[in-house]
């Protein structure tokens, strides 16, 4: 479980996160949608402890991700994470790209990484593309290798940002599903998303998030259905 | 109008040793290579990440060996550090010297290839649980040798061909060697000649290797 606790976070001056409150319960699909420069992206980096956090806490199991002795490195294992700029290792196949962490991280023998990064890259779609680059491949299948690398390192939890919004429009889709059938086997996300779609049907919870806090939370029938919000009522007029 | 002999009998006959001082010379280049790969890596690095003396040190470091002659940093590791009552082997003052203007070249190169690639290759890394060390080592710096591949090339090549002042500083590289002999038998022409040669040969072994290696290296 995931519990965030009255959480600040500041860019210098600028404050970003003003007093988050957030339990993530095990099997939950969460989604986080919100207008741009909202601390969206900025919550998950805090999350796994990409960026420091000033105020609050943050614990994932009980452990408090920003205290002093914290492994941090054995803490991200828990905490697979996808980025909105596709990020694959241009210089590694398709393989290595997916069986270095478990390998150096994880500590696993060769052999045995390989056979995870096998199974992880059949397991999105990419079985036929073990011994390729990424330059070989096309966003939505660089997209699904980086949610491969991400899972071989068997995390508890999966953090999306935005793993949509830099794919071309045809491509979004195989991605989308990849998701879908990440939340259908049980894995607990947090997916900060533009796809209205993908919140509506997938997630048990949808969260709105305006200008550092969280203003509306519930699931998705009453978030899309009932927005309380002013705010939220004018965002979804707008994508819509 | 012309009356130089030219003898070549005794170049021929001391091949052999040429050929070994060209092994010399080789040897002390990549070594130099080598340390100023890493050396350079660290200038490089202080200089995108850190800041006060050290930073300071990397910069002053890079600007002294790009902007004065080799031959002075040389002299440096031979005859200033004499002065100061350290006296280093020959072998030593030219590996030192080569390193140091090695070092300083590289930085640079380094530089701009660490800021060639993307930080979000980091922040994947790092989010894979990845220790920094782990980041740079598997992740940033492959593809950075990749930026700079053909600029350490010709930084090989260089070396191998300033490492030619060493025979100011009494070491018997190639041309130290080419020296002794051009001295003891007078067939200066002749000998330096050769030597010139050997060097070409050595120069285009060097280009080959590496367009062989990158071929083999650079598959992505
Ligand atoms: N490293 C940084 N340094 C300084 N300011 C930053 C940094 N990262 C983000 N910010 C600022 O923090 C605010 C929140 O950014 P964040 O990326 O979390 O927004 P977001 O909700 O993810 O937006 P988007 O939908 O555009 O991705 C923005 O104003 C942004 O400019
Ligand atoms: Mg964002």
């Amino acid at each position: 479980m995931i519990e965030i606790r009255g959480l600040h976070k500041y860019f210098g001056e600028l404050h970003v996160l003003k007093g988050i409150d957030l339990d993530v319960h095990n099997g939950e699909v969460l989604s986080v949608i919100g207008a741009s420069g909202s601390g969206k992206s900025t919550l998950l980096y805090c999350i796994n402890g990409l960026e420091p956090i000033q105020q609050g806490r943050i614990e994932v199991d009980g452990t408090d991700v920003h205290a002093r002795g914290t492994d941090l490195n054995a803490l991200r294992q828990k905490l697979g994470m996808v980025f909105q700029q596709w990020n694959s290792f241009p210089h590694l196949t398709a393989l290595e790209n997916v069986a270095l962490a478990p390998r150096i991280v994880r500590g696993l023998p060769r052999a045995e990484a390989r056979e995870v990064a096998e199974r992880q890259l059949r397991h999105v779609g990419l079985g036929d593309k073990l011994d390729v680059y990424p330059k070989a491949l096309s966003g939505g299948q660089q997209q699904r290798l980086a949610i491969a690398r991400a899972l071989a390192m068997e995390p508890r939890y999966m953090l999306f940002d935005e793993a949509t919004s830099a794919l071309d429009p045809e491509l979004v889709g195989e991605v989308l599903d990849t998701m879908r059938l990440l939340a259908e086997e049980g894995m607990t996300m947090i997916c900060v998303t533009h796809e209205m779609g993908f919140a509506r049907d997938v997630s048990d919870r949808v969260a709105f998030f305006h200008q550092g806090v969280i203003e509306e939370i519930g699931p998705p029938a009453e978030i899309f259905g009932a927005p309380a919000s002013e705010h939220l009522r004018k965002f979804l007029a707008k994508i819509r | 109008m012309f009356d130089y002999n030219f003898h070549w009998r005794p170049v021929i006959k001391s091949l052999p040793e040429l050929l070994e001082a060209g092994l010399v010379t080789l040897q002390v280049a990549a070594l130099s290579m080598v340390i100023g790969i890493v050396i350079g890596l660290g200038l490089a690095l202080a200089r995108l990440h850190l800041r006060g003396p050290l930073r300071w040190l990397a910069t002053a470091w890079v600007e002294i060996a790009r902007n004065t002659p080799a031959l002075f940093q040389l002299f440096f590791f031979g005859f200033g550090m004499g002065a100061w009552g350290i006296h280093l082997s020959p072998f030593l003052i030219v590996l030192a010297g080569l390193s140091f203007n090695n070092a300083g070249y590289l930085a640079e190169n380094f530089r701009g290839g660490f800021q060639a690639v993307p930080e979000t290759q980091l922040r994947a890394a790092r989010s894979l649980g990845m220790t920094v060390w782990q980041a740079y080592t598997r992740i940033v710096i492959p593809q950075v040798f990749r930026i700079v591949y053909y600029p350490l090339t010709n930084q090989m090549v260089w070396a191998v061909l300033m490492s030619s002042l060493g025979m100011l500083v009494g070491f018997r590289e190639l041309s130290g060697e080419t020296q002794f002999f051009a001295s003891r038998t007078y067939r200066i022409f002749e000998y330096f000649a050769v030597t010139a040669i050997i060097y070409y040969v050595i120069v285009k072994i060097i280009l080959g290797a590496s367009r062989l290696a990158a071929w083999r290296l650079f598959r992505y």
